[in-house]
């Protein structure tokens, strides 16, 4: 190989790492600030594609464009009314300012543990200042309740009206945090809670007065079962005698009608000459009381033998 | 962390094919040593190598099910569609695949370890405390869930948050406490589920629009939701006395099943009976009134007459068919105490 040809090679070279030195590209998640022996220069860079620089003089420090996570520490919170909560947080943040971030708190870490101190103070802040239903509750939307479950009464802290409710105490705790972060360059863009529980303790005390509170729906439900039952069984009795008052009520006044249109009917008939029917009726009587067993004592002076005495005797 | 966009695999090529020209460069410039080629064939390895690696770079293809967002020098150019495509080589255009047309899951207070027919399912001890949440009575409920949902907008499900899907997960988690922390227990162990899985959905949504993250949700559905396992006996027996309960009336109405016809029969017995009685009693009246009638012509011809014959008539069948007779003189008088009219009747028997 001839010295002119290597002479060659080494000028390309040279040529490249310039090259390479004085391009950077930035992705659409990235932002940069340029520094010179660790003191920034210019303004921050957060346009993605290719870009320029002094080679070697200028260092690219790249920093995150996009929301990045954070974790409040899960602790536990006494609400107003005294109650321990297990109270777990998330919020969301993103590098707003590289340049006041770099200078700041220089990376993620550092921001990550002022977050913290800001975050969860604030939420401890709000927490504090509420009740364990305001926490709870978004609304004041009454409860819809099934037949069966009705009517237990609501201990009273149910009761209580909601003012402001999980959604805005959130709301509290982003604005009061994010009023601060700026300072080191950062937007908080949401902070929300991700899980409230009881504390162990305070769970078991939900747990036996849940216990209890079913206790009281099925009793609740056993005694309503058992009247209703009783209910029913008295209506039986109830129908059970008009049935049958019913049918004799009736019954009586069909014959009591019978008997009225018979004896009208023979009223008519016999009218025309009481007499005769007497005499009709004595015989009939006569001849369906005599029977078999019957001794008949005949006098002579009677209208079957009078004519044969007299017969007998002239 | 499972993020869906994967770093194109043509990358650590492109890496590899750069250190292949840093360690050429290298030869080139130590005379020679190492590598005995002469320029000319030097040249044509070289372009060759070019050609390959142009191709190797350029083209690349897009499954069916997702699609290819290409950044230039980082920034953002297009995204490309299903099929095969051109880029432009040597790394300078660099794609993502998102797979934006699967449907995707999450599952939120269980896992499924293994899916089939018969799918197998965990529960860890970090999924109890997904389930774990208050309710708006301040009772506690342990509730299971999924979401499916598709990535919508890959841009932004790329470039506008970092981990998206951890992000998600946080997001969902405390949008189903919020909806279910408005709702009594019994809500959402019963008729509410509908109704909550609907509210946390809609919610869900709204956030994802305020966080651009890209994701629309296509289903929540509530699993499994259940009292802790400390209150579950309380709770069953509450079942229990509802089924007591109506256990209890269906007792009482059959009972009263069992009576009330019977004795409606029997009234209505008595009446028909009743008109029996009344259309026998009308019939028998008219029946001998009218038979009454028939004999008074006659006997209005001749009342005297008539009236002896009906007599000794019916006088005669009374004796025809009665056991003993005695006829007694007028003149016989204190007859009748000698009469032993029992033993008469007795004899007769």
């Amino acid at each position: 190989m001839s010295q002119r040809f290597v002479n060659n090679v080494v000028r390309v070279a040279i040529l490249l790492v310039l090259a390479a030195s004085s391009v950077y590209t930035l992705s659409e998640t990235e932002q940069a600030v340029l520094t010179v022996f660790g003191k920034p220069a210019g303004d921050a860079v957060n346009t993605p594609g290719l870009h320029f620089k002094i080679p070697f003089i200028q260092v690219v420090n790249r920093f995150d464009k996009r929301w990045l996570e954070f974790d409040g520490d899960p602790n536990q919170i006494p609400t107003r009314d005294k109650k321990y909560l297990w109270i777990e947080t998330y919020a969301r943040w993103r590098i707003s300012d590289p340049l006041r971030f770099y200078q700041a708190v220089q990376d993620e870490r550092g921001a990550q543990s002022r977050l913290d101190d800001i975050v969860d103070g604030e939420t401890r802040n709000a927490v504090a200042s509420f009740d364990v239903i305001e926490l709870v509750r978004s609304s004041n939307r009454e409860f819809e309740a099934t037949e069966e479950l009705s009517g237990v009464e609501e201990g009273s802290e149910v009761d209580v009206k909601v003012v402001t409710g999980r959604a805005k105490i959130a709301e509290v705790i982003l604005a009061k945090a994010a009023a601060i972060t700026p300072q080191f360059g950062v937007e908080l863009v949401d902070v929300r809670f991700k899980r409230i529980n009881y504390v162990e303790t305070v769970q078991a005390k939900v747990f036996e007065r849940m216990i209890s509170e079913r206790k009281r729906i099925a009793e609740k439900s056993r005694s309503e079962g058992a009247g209703r039952a009783a209910e029913i069984r008295g209506q039986k009795e109830r129908d059970l005698l008009a049935a049958s008052s019913e049918g004799y009520k009736k019954a009586q006044l069909l014959k009591g009608a019978a008997d009225a249109r018979a004896t009208s009917i023979f009223a008519r008939a016999y009218e025309r000459d009481a007499d005769f029917y007497a005499f009709l009726k004595s015989l009939e009587t006569l001849e369906k009381t005599i029977d078999a067993k019957s001794v008949l004592v005949l006098s002579t002076e009677s209208e079957l033998l009078k004519y044969l005495k007299g017969a007998g005797g002239k | 962390m499972a993020e869906y966009g994967r770093q194109d695999p043509l990358d650590p090529l492109w890496d590899a094919v750069a250190d292949l020209g840093k360690r050429v460069r290298g030869a080139g410039s130590g005379g020679g040593a190492g590598l005995n080629l002469n320029p000319g064939r030097l040249r044509n390895y070289a372009i060759g190598a070019l050609v390959l690696l142009f191709l190797f770079t350029g083209f690349y293809q897009v499954a069916a099910d997702e699609v290819a967002v290409v950044q230039r020098f980082g920034r953002y150019v297009r995204t490309a569609g299903p099929g095969p495509h051109f880029r432009v080589p040597f790394g300078i255009e660099r794609i993502i695949r998102v797979p934006d047309k699967r449907q995707l899951k999450m599952e939120f207070g269980f896992e499924t370890v293994n899916s089939g027919r018969q799918s197998e399912f965990r529960t860890s001890e970090e999924s109890k405390k997904e389930s774990l949440m208050l309710t708006g009575d301040l009772n506690v409920a342990v509730v299971e869930w999924i979401v499916q949902y598709r990535i919508k907008d890959p841009y932004k499900y790329l470039f506008h948050l970092r981990s998206v899907t951890d992000t998600f997960r946080d997001m969902t988690e405390s949008t189903m406490r919020e909806v279910v922390g408005d709702h009594s227990v019994d809500e959402v162990l019963t008729i509410g589920r509908e109704a909550i899985a609907l509210q946390a959905r809609e919610e869900l949504q709204k956030l994802c629009d305020l966080y651009e993250n890209g994701i629309e949700i296509q289903q929540l559905v509530l699993q499994d939701v259940n009292p802790p396992d400390e209150v579950k006996p309380a709770f069953n027996e509450v079942n229990q006395a509802i089924q007591e309960k109506e256990r209890a009336i269906n007792e009482a109405l059959a009972d009263y099943n069992s009576a009330v016809p019977q004795a409606k029969g029997q009234a209505e017995q008595q009446v028909r009976a009743a008109e029996g009685y009344a259309l026998e009693r009308v019939n028998v009246a008219e029946g001998d009134g009218k038979r009454f009638e028939a004999v008074y012509e006659e006997y209005r011809k001749a009342p005297q007459v008539t009236r002896r014959r009906l007599y000794l008539e019916t006088l005669s069948r009374v004796l025809e068919k009665s056991g003993s007779k005695i006829i007694v003189d007028q003149q016989a008088k204190g007859i009748l105490p000698l009469l032993q009219l029992d033993s008469l009747a007795k004899e007769k028997k």
